[in-house]
């Protein structure tokens, strides 16, 4: 039955949340402009106001996630995005797979911050909240599934399947529901998946806050004074898109088999930008707090960042990047509204700031080179033009879009080494930003000219030269530009340690972030270098094949075909598939299939055999079990050194009915490095289609061969009970007992012929492993032979890719010391807010 | 000159140096028929390609050969403007390639009869565009 109160709800709650996003910004700008008398009224109804918006953005939150945990498949968001094989962490996920679900997510998260910026400020409460009503009213609008005459506005997550489709089933019955979803993306199916969105909003949401304390600061003539409450959000911010990015990328490391945390696709490139465009803005944010000056450009680069999140958006969700992105979105038809959305606010920050500039207060004196604020302003200008070479060629789409606007024709495309591409450029931005920190942060903590500024970095550098030195000749690190890159990470690592020793000594923790978060960019740089320039591939030629033309031959073969139970070698390792697996609820480990066979309902199969691990039985013949998320198939390789078992690999792959094959990497983790392993084919396990019969004549105690198997054949056996067949009186049963043996590893098999009355039956045995069907054709008692009926397949296989990547731990810990330094800060900066707040100096 | 105007002056370099690169590397969307004219003309540039695989008459993928240690194959392409091309790449088939609506090779020309795809992009049905619903429900 077709439920339609929750849609209706939910949909109801889309509208009220748009308009009370409108009465709320018309209610803050009453109580802006209204008098000392009113204001305290006009107060009261704007938080009211925005109070009805908050719980309408969660009642649509809410009613979103019902349709999904309840399986209302006759809502088109449910079926499309979900189905009931999902546990509910996945569901979560389903949630904001969809562009509805992640622009609720957004909506969510301003409204939280709303919250909690209406109760931790005074003065700024109205033009603040002004800007976040504004931006709440957008962000509904993209939701609100709304159409007049040919314009839609907006796309309701909130429609039925039947208005979505148009299947021809909804004209013979209207009220059909379908059984099952069809499900979640599988790439999304990781745990990574259920926190990384969620972060990666709330950082978009937080660009709002600084921006907001902008906008208003620009709109009172406050022109100096929003810097201070603007700038702990605007450190939380950087950190929040931080932590997103590298969830991203960690990711992509562990679900993607693209082979790498990066890859400088234009949807992590559309984050990249504006958290660089953030980070420069922080740093001219502080320096103005010190030293009055670098406010213009703080003012450019806060809203520069705000707007390239919403350029980012507009990136992803517009469909303009078609083909040059694996994960970016399809259109929905909200391109237009985005667009307006963006130039919305970037027309009212020019217009604003254009009204201002000239009030805006500068400071006429040149920055000395000795001074922290020419470094500082140095390392910005560093950080926005690698925003700058960034964005230019991520918007390639864009630019053919303008041109094509234009009535020109335009068939540029985005460099098709995109990852040498960026580097070039990026690698050596990032040693400078890396030089610039060290120098900065002396400058920043003493006063001193090129004479003792000679005497503080002499340590530091002869240290870091001496690390370098070990690093260099310990990694092996023979490439001249990757020994800058080292020179550069340790040199940061050891100034900016200096820096963190001598402030914990003289004063508290509290000053530290500032350093911590530069040694983790250092680290991070060192990290990156080792583990993209010195990643290996270590499954190469290995097939020992010549091709039919030469130049293949010279080609590198970057994967490795590993047959079933044969032994290859695999650089140091010698590397053994050893069969197909599923997940089993309540068994440790992983459960070969040759075990289950799977029944009609999801996710439940049979166990043909007991289920023993570890000594313990968990499951009996015959008894159900529940397989979790049965489509994951996870590919056993064991791997050896010499005869010595090492370790087990388990990289995963689905079979997903809409996207068709997806693999998953598994990596074997060491302090310096990862062993990355990721099947790229797999062996078709739908029916296979046999080969022509071979017949074998074959009397007890014989060897004969079936491919290359040693197959022995020990016996006849004469049954009184066949499982699933009742035996009758007078039938005859006899079962070959068969031993084949592949490498290491004997099989049975078992071929069963029945005799009853004149007819004859034949239960073939077969394993899928080795490709292999027997069937006990007949028994020719005076030769005391038994015949049998062979087909082959091909034995099962995987081809795989192992990549070495050394040191990653470091880029790991790099990214982890960062966010500490950031958090010090964050806490440093508010604390000193809120004791200016209370003594009323807001 | 102020230091000012120096810096402006470096910023403005590096900027130009930036979009001078992207122009630089940026790729080409090609047909075959243009592709292999730069290849004739000794442009080895790696370019984009966009087209089908090729398809039977009954809409079956036709044209795929997988080598024996299935770690590369040769496949046949039919860009937009209907050039048939062989094409070999260096990888194992991607999941789900014959499915592919529409697929995008970035390489080049090896010689006058093949081309060689460094990567592969593809389009697969999307499942928003699905307009069927299995009626298993029923």
């Amino acid at each position: 039955m077709i439920n339609t109160f929750v849609g209706n709800l939910g949909h109801f709650a889309v509208i009220l949340a748009f308009v009370s996003a409108l009465v709320t910004a018309y209610a803050y700008y009453q109580y802006i402009v209204a008098s000392e008398l009113d204001k305290a009224n006009w107060r009261l109804f704007s938080r009211i106001s925005f109070y009805v918006h908050s719980v309408a953005s969660v009642t649509i939150a809410l009613a979103l996630f019902e349709i999904i945990y309840s399986h209302r498949f006759e809502y088109f968001y449910a079926y499309s995005h979900s189905s009931k094989a999902l546990p509910v962490h996945y569901m979560i996920s389903s949630f904001w797979e969809g562009q509805e679900g992640a622009f609720i997510l957004w909506i969510f998260w301003n409204v939280v911050l709303g919250l909690i910026l209406i109760h931790t400020n005074k003065f700024w409460e109205g033009p603040v909240m002004l800007v976040f009503a504004l931006v709440q009213a957008f962000l509904v609008s993209m939701i609100l599934g709304v159409v007049i005459g040919d314009l839609k506005i907006g796309s309701s997550p909130f429609i039925l399947l039947r208005d979505a489709l148009t299947a021809p089933i909804f004209q013979i019955n209207p009220d059909f529901v379908p059984e099952d979803g069809t499900g979640l993306n599988p790439l999304l199916q990781n745990i990574w998946m259920v926190i990384h969105p969620p972060t990666l909003f709330l950082g978009y949401a937080t660009t709002l806050v600084p921006f907001a304390f902008l906008m208003g600061g620009l709109a009172t003539k406050k022109y100096t004074e929003w810097v201070r409450p603007a700038l702990p959000w605007a450190q939380f911010s950087a950190m929040i898109l931080g932590m997103g990015i590298i969830m991203g990328a960690y990711w992509a490391y562990v679900t993607l088999n693209f082979g790498g945390y990066w890859n400088w696709d234009p949807v992590e490139n559309a984050v990249y930008v504006p958290w660089l465009i953030m980070i420069a803005g922080i740093h001219t944010m502080i320096t103005f707090r010190k030293s009055s000056t670098a406010l213009k450009s703080s003012m450019v680069l806060v809203v520069g960042s705000f707007i390239l999140v919403l350029y980012a958006t507009f990136l992803v969700r517009s469909g303009v990047l078609g083909d040059s992105s694996v994960h970016s979105f399809t259109d929905l038809g909200l391109s237009g509204q985005l667009l307006i959305y963006m130039l919305f606010f970037l027309l009212v920050a020019i217009f604003l700031l254009a009204k201002n500039w000239k009030n805006i207060p500068t400071s006429d004196q040149e920055a000395s080179v000795y001074s922290r604020e020419f470094w500082i302003f140095i390392g910005a200008t560093t950080l926005a033009l690698m925003a700058f070479q960034v964005i230019l060629p991520t918007s390639i789409p864009v630019w053919n879009a303008i041109v094509e606007i234009f009535g020109g024709i335009s068939n540029m495309a985005p460099p098709a080494d995109q990852v040498g591409f960026y580097t070039k450029f990026q690698l050596w931005f990032a040693v400078a930003v890396a030089l610039l920190t060290a120098v900065g942060q002396f400058f920043w903590w003493n006063k001193m000219d090129g004479k003792t500024l000679r005497e503080a970095l002499v340590m530091p550098y002869v240290v870091s030269v001496l690390l370098s030195a070990v690093i260099i000749v310990l990694g092996k690190v023979y490439n001249i530009s990757y020994i800058v890159v080292v020179l550069a990470g340790t040199f940061t690592i050891v100034a900016n340690s200096t820096i963190l020793f001598r402030l914990i000594k003289k004063s508290t923790f509290k000053l530290a972030g500032g350093s911590l978060a530069h040694i983790g960019l250092g680290m991070i740089l060192i990290g990156v270098m080792f583990s993209s320039g010195y990643s290996e591939v270590i499954s190469y030629n290995l097939s020992g094949l010549t091709y039919s033309n030469s130049w293949e031959d010279e080609l590198n073969k970057e994967h490795v075909l590993l047959w079933i139970n044969k032994p290859t070698q695999i650089k140091e390792y010698t590397a053994i598939y050893r069969g197909r697996q599923k997940k089993v609820k309540g068994v440790p480990g992983l459960v070969n299939v040759s075990l289950l066979k799977s029944t009609d309902n999801v996710n439940e199969s049979i166990a043909l055999e007991d289920i023993v691990a570890k000594g313990k039985t968990y499951y009996e013949k015959g008894e159900i079990v529940t397989v979790i998320l049965e489509e994951n198939d996870y590919f056993q390789i064991d791997y050896y050194k010499g005869d010595q078992y090492q370790f087990t690999l388990n990289p995963m792959s689905q079979f997903n009915s809409s996207m068709g094959l997806i693999s998953s990497p598994d990596s074997r983790r060491f302090l310096n490095r990862d062993l990355y392993t990721f099947v790229s084919a797999i062996n078709d396990y739908e029916d296979p289609e046999w080969r022509e019969d071979e017949y074998f004549e074959v009397a007890p105690g014989e060897t004969f061969f079936i491919s290359d198997f040693v197959t022995e054949f020990e016996g006849g056996e004469v049954l009184t009970q066949i499982d699933g067949i009742d035996l009758m009186e007078g039938d005859v049963a006899v079962k070959a007992k068969l031993s084949i043996m592949d490498y290491d590893v004997e099989k049975r098999l078992e071929p069963i012929f029945i005799i009853r009355g004149s007819q004859v039956g034949r239960i073939p045995a077969i394993d899928n492993e080795l490709g292999v069907k027997v069937e006990l054709d007949n028994i020719i008692p005076e030769k005391n032979q038994f015949l049998f009926k062979v087909n082959r397949y091909q034995k099962d296989y995987v081809v795989l890719k192992a990549i070495v990547k050394p040191q990653i731990n470091i880029l790991w810990a790099g990214t982890i010391i960062m966010l500490i330094g950031f958090c010090v800060a964050i806490y440093r900066r508010y604390d000193e807010f809120s004791k200016m707040r209370d003594k009323g100096l807001e | 000159m102020k230091k000012g105007h120096i810096i402006g002056l470096g910023i403005i370099a590096i900027a130009i140096l930036i979009i001078v690169s992207m122009i630089g590397d940026a790729s080409t969307y090609e047909s075959f028929e243009t592709a292999k004219a730069m290849k004739m003309k000794g442009d080895d540039k790696s370019i984009h390609v966009v087209g089908e695989l090729k398809k039977t008459v009954s809409g079956i993928v036709e044209g795929i050969e997988v080598n024996p240690d299935k770690t590369s194959f040769y496949f046949m392409m039919v860009d937009n403007n209907g050039t048939e091309q062989k094409v070999f790449y260096n990888e194992p088939v991607p999941p789900d390639f014959a499915r592919a609506e529409q697929v995008v090779v970035i390489g080049s020309y090896k010689n006058e009869a093949l081309f060689v795809a460094d990567k592969i992009l593809m389009k697969c049905p999307s499942k928003y565009q699905e307009n069927e619903v299995s009626t298993a429900g029923m």
